[in-house]
């Protein structure tokens, strides 16, 4: 596990920083909370009744007055959104990093096969993963506690687990991506996150694109979705099948490839 | 058993060559020095003994082992200094020698710290902020400190100051009397050339010469220095003339008694017939971008 240990050091800047971030947001939004909940009330009608921007982001479905509604729509994007592009960018560097910073000839001329370098990386990538959602989870419930509401256990608890699900299956994927790239990593990662994004978007507001929704990992991590219906497992297996797809790439592509 | 043999080794990245039917053999214990200019296909030859490439076609061994198939095997055995010497940043130069150590899976701390002596290299620095040749001194502790049977060396000295590029063969010379292998790659031939007991040369993807550096260096011509009226012209086997205001310098390959002919004819007031040093050598094969 030297490789683990090593990539969670290399990381732990960006680890901090983006988990204190998200933390930080989402306390921020549970703690707004309070003083929004008697005027969430009253614009309940309004965000229903915004057509298709309503519809983009599950405002239609939610009651904003309850913190549970407004949960899943304020803090579930800064998670997903956030949570989505840490994930892309960690693990799209994950492998071709070594050849973008030059440290690859001095990685790959020790005794370590290519495949337990991958696999190293992979199990450091998704640890990061993993610390960050439990960190942020553990500060939500926190805020919850601290502005004295009642902590809604399992809509939570399913909230940030499909969110956690959701950074894992882009990391894969862009895990598997990284495999196959030399040079920049940053801006195809984050493309990647935001495509999925947008995807899920526009799932939301045209019926004919509602396919989209087994694509887009946001397609099982919509708060509203996810607060009136439940993990959606379909779109989950689908996503996860991509992922385990593009890691699969990636061990049998990365032990063959020229390193330059 | 053959420190390194490659066979027909070739390996094109697209439509460019890297290397062309390369054959080289390089025996245990040599102390062998692979000379080229840039772009000659030494690293590419270095990548794929490493297994860094694959090769589009032949093959290569290293310490008996196939170079692609048993890559983890061979890089366990063999220690490789690359041409330019990149570590993560954020680290110190300790943790940079024991992340390699803990790769090897070995305990090198004792050789790293008496070669982290020997090189004045301070293991407390931060890697980001050492010199290029400080970072090239780190390349060869990591290099060195796992004691490994083939020595792998992609321009070595680059950025190493002449007191340490002594210090630093001195290592070299060390290891190799006690069995080590060392592979080193340079275009600094006059290195070569002190260090060296053998050498191959590589000219666009293809060896073109390969002896001991003594025979390469002579390579069957003599450095002839005439002053005086002589005249050279239908001298066969003269090469790389160069015009002194009372004389000339040149390369000869000829026959010895046709020289004596020419000189006899001339006036003669000094002469020296001289073994040709390996830069010589280099310019005889490469002069005109054609082997010779």
């Amino acid at each position: 596990m030297t490789l683990v240990k090593h990539e969670l050091r290399q990381g732990r800047v960006a680890f901090w920083v983006w988990t204190g971030v998200l933390a930080f947001l989402l306390a921020t939004c549970v703690f707004l909370y309070p003083q929004m909940k008697g005027e969430m009330g009253q614009m309940n009608d309004l965000f229903a009744s915004m057509g298709s921007f309503s519809d983009a982001f599950g405002m239609d479905k939610l009651n904003f007055g309850s913190l549970i509604g407004y949960y899943a729509v304020e803090c579930s994007n800064t998670l997903g959104l956030g949570g989505a592009f840490f994930a892309a960018l960690t693990a799209a560097s994950a492998l071709c990093g070594e050849e973008k910073n030059r440290t690859a000839e001095f990685l790959l001329t020790h005794p370590v096969s290519r495949t337990r370098i991958a696999a190293e990386k992979l199990i450091s990538v998704l640890l990061r993963m993993l610390g960050m959602n439990l960190l942020v989870f553990a500060v939500s419930l926190a805020s919850v506690a601290a502005i004295g509401e009642e902590i809604p256990w399992k809509e939570l608890c399913l909230l940030h687990l499909a969110h956690c699900l959701m950074s894992l299956e882009i990391a894969g994927i862009c895990f598997g991506v990284s495999a196959f790239l030399r040079g920049g990593s940053a801006g195809l990662g984050i493309g990647i996150a935001a495509l999925f994004y947008a995807a899920n978007l526009l799932a939301n507001v045209t019926e004919k694109a509602r396919f989209l929704k087994y694509l887009t990992p946001f397609g099982y991590c919509d708060g509203a979705d996810l607060v009136s219906e439940g993990l959606a497992w379909p779109k989950l297996a689908v996503g996860l099948a991509m992922a385990a797809a593009c890691i699969l790439a990636a061990f049998v592509y990365y032990p063959r490839k020229d390193i330059h | 058993m053959d420190a390194i043999k490659t066979q027909g080794l070739t390996k094109y990245y697209g439509k460019a060559r890297g290397v062309e039917n390369l054959d080289l053999t390089v025996e245990q214990g040599d102390f062998f020095g692979f000379i080229g200019p840039n772009g000659a296909g030494k690293s590419t030859t270095i990548r794929t003994l490493l297994g860094l490439i694959s090769p589009s076609a032949g093959s290569a061994s290293v310490l008996g082992l196939d170079a692609v198939r048993d890559r983890t095997a061979i890089l366990r055995r063999v220690g490789y200094l690359p041409s330019e010497a990149v570590f993560y940043g954020g680290m110190r130069v300790r943790e940079v020698l024991k992340l390699s150590a803990e790769l090897r899976r070995k305990d090198c701390a004792a050789e790293a710290a008496r070669l982290c002596e020997r090189l004045q290299l301070d293991p407390a620095a931060r890697v980001g902020a050492l010199s290029y040749g400080n970072r090239k001194k780190v390349g060869i502790v990591c290099a060195l400190q796992a004691e490994p049977e083939l020595l792998i060396l992609d321009e070595p000295t680059g950025g190493l100051d002449p007191l340490m590029q002594r210090e630093f063969f001195q290592i070299l010379r060390e290891r190799n009397e006690t069995g080590t292998t060392v592979f080193l790659s340079s275009h600094v031939l006059s290195e070569v050339q002190r260090n060296c007991a053998r050498a191959a040369v590589i000219r666009a993807g293809r060896i073109v010469a390969c002896d001991r550096v003594e025979a390469l260096s002579s390579a069957g011509a003599k450095r002839v220095t005439v002053h005086g009226a002589v005249d050279l012209n239908g001298l066969e086997g003269l090469r790389d003339r160069k015009d002194l205001e009372d004389g000339a310098s040149f390369l000869y390959s000829g026959g010895m008694e046709a020289l004596l002919k020419v000189l006899a004819a001339g006036r003669v007031t000094d002469l020296s017939v001289s073994e040709p040093d390996l830069e010589e050598l280099f310019l005889h094969f490469y002069e005109g971008g054609e082997a010779k």
